[in-house]
């Protein structure tokens, strides 16, 4: 991976990301293990959890962020989620919406499914292909005291933002809820949208 | 002088406050999307992928925004695992007008196979769907489809035959 970034652990940071989490921002967040440790770093009506649609994290959190512009939107993603939709980074840089913020979770490699490489393993730098399609506040995070650092200014300050965590091998904690519309329902009253 | 089709979607999609509007083109939606792209009520963009459209559409619904996506069928034949794991399972009213190659006078076989996939998926997914080929019909059909997918928390599809819009034609 091109970076020296120092390797993290995804459940730790995730923690830290939800502790900063204190004007009801929403967090979308990718299949499997993002999701999982979303989901164990404590429950919030504002949390949405996909259960398929690989790769379509950040897409909803765009869509949520233009229909709610006062709320801040985070997109919680892994690097291969993140590979499969490359083509949102144009559309975000585009209409480069102020309250929308992606962290990926990079442990280079589709853990779930048994730990096979994907491209960050080898070459590929996210945050470089993120500046590439036009986000220009798009950084690795090299240690934990800088990860909280660029979510604070993500949360404070205009983006569109995208902060790269470079993390380890384990598991995710715990598993989420497996009722797509209870999920939804949630969210949506934790977004104010129904009562 | 009778409204054109584009003219009633675009006044239809307005009248049930569908605002966001998503598209990967296509040469038949054109009159369409440069009609939306110069009424300010509209939030309307082109993404890469259509289920990437799919996502926004489904993300800013849960945020309190209707949306379509506009495409053609080998976008739509890009999008069954979007509407399979997202939007049906969800329950979230994503509209989806798609501009129909692949028939009446297709010369392109790629476009005429994937074209076969198109209702089987929707139908298999129990996702509400209507071919629509005469002008007539158009605005009835969109207006009370829209407000059953929303009433009902459920995806819909707006077929736009070669019928109603012409279609592409081959310049032979």
């Amino acid at each position: 991976m091109p970076t020296n970034a120092k390797v993290m652990n995804r459940f730790d940071l995730t923690k830290r990301l939800v502790a900063k989490l204190t004007h009801g921002e929403a967090v979308v967040a990718g299949i499997g293990n993002t999701n999982f440790d979303l989901w164990s770093a404590g429950q919030r009506p504002q949390n949405f959890y996909m259960l398929g649609s690989m790769g379509l994290a950040v897409p909803i959190a765009l869509g949520v962020a233009l229909a709610q512009p006062g709320r801040k939107v985070v997109a919680l993603e892994g690097d291969g989620s993140m590979l499969m939709q490359l083509g949102a980074l144009g559309t975000i840089a585009t209409l480069a919406p102020k309250n929308l913020a992606i962290v990926v979770m990079d442990n280079a490699s589709y853990q779930i499914t048994g730990a096979q490489k994907t491209a960050t393993a080898f070459k590929t730098d996210i945050p470089a292909m993120a500046r590439g399609a036009g986000l220009a506040q798009a950084l690795w995070a090299a240690d934990e005291p800088e990860f909280e650092q660029l979510v604070a200014r993500a949360l404070a300050e205009p983006g569109p933002w995208l902060i790269a965590a470079r993390i380890d091998q384990e598991p995710g904690i715990g598993t989420t809820d497996r009722d797509p519309a209870r999920i939804r329902d949630r969210f949506m009253r934790g977004l104010g949208v129904r009562e | 002088m009778t409204a054109e089709w584009h003219e009633i979607v675009h006044r239809t999609l307005k009248a049930n406050e569908v605002r966001l509007v998503t598209y990967v083109p296509d040469k038949v939606l054109t009159p369409l999307i440069a009609g939306i792209e110069r009424d300010p009520y509209f939030t309307i963009f082109a993404t890469a992928r259509e289920e990437e459209a799919v996502g926004i559409v489904a993300g800013a619904w849960m945020g309190g925004m209707r949306g379509v996506v506009l495409m053609q069928t080998s976008g739509f034949g890009t999008i069954a695992n979007a509407l399979a794991s997202l939007a049906v399972p969800y329950q979230i009213p994503v509209l989806m007008i798609v501009s129909e190659r692949g028939t009446l006078g297709e010369f392109n076989l790629g476009q005429a196979l994937v074209c076969r996939t198109m209702r089987p998926v929707l139908d298999s997914l129990g996702i509400e769907n209507h071919s629509i080929t005469r002008l007539d019909e158009l605005e009835f059909i969109i207006d009370r489809s829209i407000k059953q997918a929303v009433a009902t928390q459920a995806p819909a599809a707006f077929i736009l035959s070669p019928l109603l819009t012409g279609g592409k034609v081959f310049a032979a």
